[in-house]
């Protein structure tokens, strides 16, 4: 490309026509681009907009879209669901976090010390990653059979425990999801801390050997900060994916018992599909818009707080 | 990575001679062992186990190995009555439609973006990051629409492949991940490709395709398995069970079937993931590394 426009320079002085811009590869780039600004432009950009254009119009597929300004959001807004499925989905983000955040964190540091055939460890954790999310989540409802032969129970009971009613139980049906999800999940991280383990710089344990620090200390002063970076990211990357959850509650439980595990995503589906006489499909993109919206300014905060902490 | 390095990581072979040190943290790593075998492996083994026993022993006993005998039918009736041998092959049907339309995406966008280098190519990296930054969920219900009533073409997509095909090529990740694998590609061989007289065609097919295999290996593999494991698009366009695959059929075929039978074919959905994994672990570790990175 650019070995042909050199050559023009010295025939002429190049004047930009479509014809020049064609001979010196502009349209072979363009036919190259094609197939990304189709997938893209139809299947990613023009939605997004589309998203923001549907909030404010009333659509039902069948008559032309009309412009309700901002109805959809009060609607939400003052829908009784919506304050239950935010704060379920809270409470799903946050259980997650508990149950999910500090485990993969351990076992990555406690894999990467592993001398002998630590594929096997790796292998192990990323096992319940591989598997579709469906079947996880049906063989797990199995598994919470809230009988007294369930396979949870009957293990528990083994140590004369239960039985439990897991998913039947408004107070234990969430914890039950985020059990599954956490092991669906973990896998993943485990392997992205791994990978930022290895980038640890070993002359700073060297030095802190040198000064005496013991392994906790070293664990504490030089590990953990070297992967803060890592860390930061890999927190908000998991509170927005759990602010997203809806496989869980759409298959455990399909939002019960008693809109217990009601979340923003299947309130959302519901609006949109739940009903056979036709979707509101205004409501549900103002819901999504405003599910968005709210992430990504709860993610700006977030890098902002963290931002001193995390380059220092 | 390798045996040599250790020593000078967290763990210093004086520190791993001391006797607290080596049997706290190997008690330690055993413990971690033996919690990844049951919570890793367990869920799976039993699984396995319990797709041929009959169902009266895994509804009364589910945690013990065969007490009256085992039901090898549970895995043929899943396969013929409950056919899934058909929605697995649908399964596979779409997975190979997603993946050829994520690597003709990735390639070619991103050979024109690295290699080829267009003014506007700034702008269009630009719109491309910004969706990874847009939760998918905003995407859902305007897809949805787009799919039931496309603009310009009057006919609805619904119950076609191609509405799971096409969506699937717009992954921004896979593009910004074969983008940067060209970018550190050696451009001089281009240039002496150029000087050759090789035209943008050429270059793609006979130079860049054939040296971004491993990353081309890393998205065919993440391409089939997120198509795998896929579930509510196809759930929403494909309404037709006969063409639907096995994720969205599985929750089905529990209220049609035994759980015999119906364990049996989640364990047959379970086969090809988890036979891909352990064939291409080293990609598949490697490549969440690398989301790790990009992410990051």
């Amino acid at each position: 490309m650019t070995s042909s426009r050199g050559l023009s320079h010295v025939r002429e002085v190049p004047r930009r026509t479509p014809l020049t811009w064609v001979r010196s590869g502009g349209l072979t780039t363009v036919l190259f681009l094609l197939p990304l600004l189709f997938a893209f432009g139809a299947f990613s950009w023009y939605p997004i907009v589309r998203t923001v254009i549907m909030s404010v119009q009333h659509t039902n597929l069948v008559q032309p879209a009309t412009w309700v300004g901002f109805q959809n959001f009060r609607n939400v807004w003052h829908d009784p669901l919506f304050p239950i499925a935010v704060k379920n989905t809270a409470y799903f983000a946050g259980l997650a976090l508990v149950f999910g955040y500090p485990v993969p964190l351990v076992a990555a540091v406690l894999m990467s010390e592993v001398r002998k055939r630590r594929g096997i460890y790796s292998a192990l954790a990323y096992l319940p990653v591989v598997i579709p999310p469906v079947v996880a989540v049906l063989l797990w409802k199995t598994f919470y059979d809230a009988s007294s032969t369930g396979a949870f129970n009957t293990i528990l009971g083994w140590v004369h425990l239960g039985p439990y009613p897991w998913l039947q139980s408004q107070q234990w049906a969430m914890p039950s999801l985020v059990l599954e999800s956490t092991w669906a999940n973990a896998g993943g991280t485990v392997i992205i801390y791994l990978a930022a383990l290895t980038g640890v710089q070993t002359e700073l344990y060297e030095a802190a050997a040198v000064d005496g620090a013991n392994l906790w200390q070293k664990i504490w002063h030089v590990t953990l900060p070297q992967l803060r970076g890592v860390l930061l990211v890999t927190m908000i990357l998991q509170i927005i994916g759990t602010a997203q959850v809806f496989l869980e509650p759409y298959l455990f439980t399909s939002g019960g018992p008693a809109n217990a595990t009601l979340t923003v995503l299947l309130l959302i589906y519901n609006y949109a599909f739940g009903n056979s006489l036709g979707g509101d499909y205004g409501n549900a993109t103002a819901l999504s818009l405003m599910l968005a919206v709210f992430l990504a300014l709860f993610s700006l905060l977030y890098l902002r707080a963290t931002r001193s902490w995390s380059t220092r | 990575m390798n045996d040599g390095d250790f020593g000078r990581g967290l763990i210093s072979d004086a520190e791993w001679r001391t006797p607290s040190v080596r049997w706290g943290v190997g008690t330690l790593q055993v413990l971690l062992l033996v919690g990844l075998v049951i919570g890793g492996l367990g869920p799976i083994l039993w699984l396995a186990k319990s797709a041929i026993t009959p169902t009266i022993d895994t509804i009364t006993h589910p945690m013990s190995l065969f007490p009256h005998g085992s039901a090898w039918s549970n895995l043929r009736e899943a396969w013929s009555s409950v056919h899934v041998g058909r929605y697995f092959w649908n399964t596979i049907v779409i997975a190979f439609g997603s993946w050829a339309s994520q690597i003709v995406v990735a390639t070619t966008g991103g050979f024109a973006l690295s290699v080829l280098r267009p003014k506007y190519a700034k702008l269009i990296n630009g719109l491309l990051l910004t969706t990874l930054f847009v939760p998918a969920v905003v995407l859902l219900v305007p897809l949805y629409i787009e799919i039931v009533h496309p603009p310009l073409v009057h006919h609805s997509f619904i119950d076609s492949y191609w509405a799971v095909w096409l969506p699937a090529g717009a992954s921004a990740f896979n593009v910004v991940l074969v983008k940067r694998f060209f970018d550190i590609l050696p451009h001089e061989i281009f240039e002496a490709a150029r000087i050759d007289g090789a035209g943008p065609f050429r270059l793609f097919w006979s130079i860049v395709l054939p040296m971004s295999k491993p990353i081309v290996g890393v998205v065919s593999i993440f391409a089939v398995l997120a198509s795998w494991k896929d579930f509510l698009w196809p759930l929403l366009v494909l309404t037709n069970p006969d063409i639907q695959p096995l994720s969205v059929r599985l929750p089905a075929i529990q209220s049609q079937t035994s759980l015999g039978v119906f364990l049996a074919a989640m364990f047959i959905a379970c086969l090809v993931p988890i036979a891909g994994f352990l064939i291409f672990q080293r990609s598949f570790l490697r490549g969440s590394g690398l989301g790790g990175a990009i992410k990051g």
